[in-house]
């Protein structure tokens, strides 16, 4: 546990103290905000719905470029080689990042807080909904966060990391979209839409939290920190 | 302290290590030293718990490294191949950092901090972030991070590459200092430095131990005729005959003629025990003028040619290292050891 902590705070300050967490956060919320406010005056609805619809496809493009950097660049510059021969476990390591840009995730989202109480300030949202959509959105957040930590173990080029993580949440996401559904054999229907990033966001978003929604999120999550695992422990016998 | 038996490991067709084995105590400075490619980083990996091997085993401070590799890292410090680091990191910070992963206590966590940044020379640069400093004081933030813990076996992999000749000297001496009490191993292909820091010496090539011993136990290994070099004015052919009378002297090359001083190569017989003496005395009966008296050992030069390509000394390379070093080196200068590091000229390269 000490070990895990000592991971994430190196790499949550790591993130603060290179210009990344900056770029992502004043981008991201720009972008919901723009995205938020150019429908808002006009709909005149006091509610975020259509703004917690679009995530899935915002977190494509930000989540990787938050965690492309985790493995590639320790791997590039060779800092592993004193990371792995640390006594620490190859899963402690995995945690800690992923903790690491989780807590970056989070605080991007406390700052997020902006648009609901702006909306709280000149309407009367409901209240409900708007926390079941933040929960949504930081599991969503986190599955995908894993994904693209997983991503970033493959390869020592952030870039190549950067865009395995979008291709791998990109075709997680759209098996459950609809369109994709339609042309699907009928016994795969319903694996792919359970798998679907995306299809259990949008039932969290209609207000109700069920705890298979949840379960879901968590086995994504810890599915791909342990392939991240695996992944750095190859290392050894390769 | 540190035991490896059959040591083997392949990247794919490649064999890297092949069949190593050796021991070392706490209280040695064992030099790991070989061509590039030989095998030595794969090997410090192994030990370090970074990589595992095909087959063989290792144990580190009494454990083994593919049981307790935790227990094993515990008691290792470990500076890898360029010193990798966290560029965006303070100094502090990055030591602050190992010492909670190497979990030393809150309490000691300062004074730990402290003693290894006055160990490596790092109080000039504390403010400043690593990716500000020079290669020199990276190595160093690297070697501070192995130290950090206090640990028995420190595994340095190849410490002052990339070093000015001054801090070249500082590490080594840090080294034999660190070297009284614990066991370090480093990897190293300069081959002066070597002689300079170890005590014993791991030879290694093409995944293979080659030679393993002290550094007089390999130059024994390698003894031949002594080769003497002595420059003395006068008629080449009068003298020529002279010393050949000398008792000993199997063979007499020219070497060079310079402003009426000719230069010889002289091959003595091993029996001879002062060459250089017995020349002296003949130059003094003869009331020769000489410019040059020689007396070229073996070195580990050559231990090192002898074990990796079988060949004997004399070989080209050698030479050209030989001249090079002379070139540089001043006339009085009898260490003429630190002198062929600060160059940097290293067989490998030669290659």
């Amino acid at each position: 546990m000490r070990n895990i902590n000592a991971i994430f705070k190196k790499e949550f300050r790591s993130y603060f103290n290179s210009p990344i967490a900056y770029i992502f956060m004043t981008v991201f919320l720009g972008i919901s905000s723009w995205l938020f406010f150019r429908t808002f005056f006009i709909t005149a609805q006091a509610e975020m719905r259509g703004l917690f619809g679009l995530m899935p496809w915002i977190f494509l493009f930000f989540i990787p470029a938050v965690t492309m950097k985790l493995w590639a660049e320790e791997k590039k510059i060779g800092t592993a080689e004193i990371l792995m021969t640390l006594p620490i476990r190859d899963y402690e390591v995995v945690l800690g990042k992923f903790l690491a840009s989780f807590g970056l995730l989070a605080v991007t989202a406390l700052f997020s807080l902006c648009i609901p109480i702006s909306v709280a300030i000149v309407g009367d949202p409901d209240g409900g909904t708007i926390i079941c959509g933040y929960l949504g959105l930081l599991l969503m957040g986190a599955a995908y966060l894993s994904i693209g930590l997983f991503a970033s173990t493959l390869t020592e080029n952030q870039i190549v990391g950067f865009i395995l993580g979008i291709c791998a949440c990109f075709l997680l996401l759209i098996i459950g979209e609809e369109i994709v559904l339609f042309s699907t054999p009928n016994w795969l229907y319903p694996i792919f839409s359970y798998l679907g990033l995306g299809t259990h966001y949008s039932s969290i978003l209609r207000g109700v939290i069920d705890s298979r929604d949840i379960i879901y999120y968590l086995t994504i999550i810890g599915f791909f920190l342990y392939l991240s695992t695996l992944s750095v422990e190859s290392r050894k016998w390769r | 302290m540190i035991e490896v038996k059959e040591l083997t490991k392949s990247y794919g067709p490649t064999l890297a290590v092949n069949q190593v084995s050796f021991e070392a105590r706490a209280g040695e400075v064992v030099g790991f030293i070989g061509p590039n490619g030989a095998g030595k980083t794969t090997t410090m990996r192994i030990l370090t718990c970074y990589l595992t091997a095909d087959s063989g085993s290792a144990s580190v401070a009494g454990f083994d490294v593919q049981e307790h590799p935790i227990d094993v890292r515990k008691n290792v410090g470990y500076l890898p191949e360029s010193a990798p680091l966290y560029v965006d990191m303070g100094v502090v910070d990055y030591l602050k950092f190992m010492t909670e992963i190497r979990e030393i206590p809150k309490p000691e966590r300062k004074q730990r901090i402290n003693s290894v940044i006055d160990i490596c020379g790092l109080s000039s640069v504390v403010q400043k972030d690593i990716g500000e400093l020079s290669k020199g004081y990276r190595q160093r933030v690297g070697l501070a991070q192995s130290l950090i813990h206090d640990p028995p076996i420190l595994i340095l992999d190849e410490p002052t590459s990339g070093l000015d000749p001054s801090q070249t000297i500082e590490i080594r001496n840090l080294i034999k200092e660190i070297g009284q009490e614990k066991l370090v191993l480093f990897s190293t292909h300069i081959l002066p430095e070597v002689a300079a820091t170890c005590s014993r010496i791991l030879m290694i090539n093409q995944g293979k131990i080659v030679a393993n011993g002290t550094l007089q136990e390999l130059i024994g290994q390698v003894r031949s005729d002594d080769t003497i070099h002595v420059a003395i004015r006068g008629a080449e052919e009068e003298i020529r005959a002279k010393l050949n009378e000398i008792e000993g002297v199997t063979d007499i090359r020219h070497v060079a003629t310079e402003n009426g001083v000719v230069s010889y190569e002289i091959t003595t017989s091993q029996g001879i025990d002062n060459p250089t003496e017995v020349f002296f005395l003949a130059a003094v009966d003869n009331n020769w003028q000489m410019a040059e008296l020689r007396h070229e050992s073996v070195d580990l030069e050559q231990v090192f040619l002898n074990f990796t390509t079988g060949q004997v000394e004399d070989t080209a390379p050698t030479a050209e290292i030989e001249t090079l070093v002379e070139d540089l080196s001043s006339p009085e200068e009898t260490d003429t050891q630190t002198e062929e590091a600060a160059t940097g000229i290293t067989v490998a390269e030669e290659e």
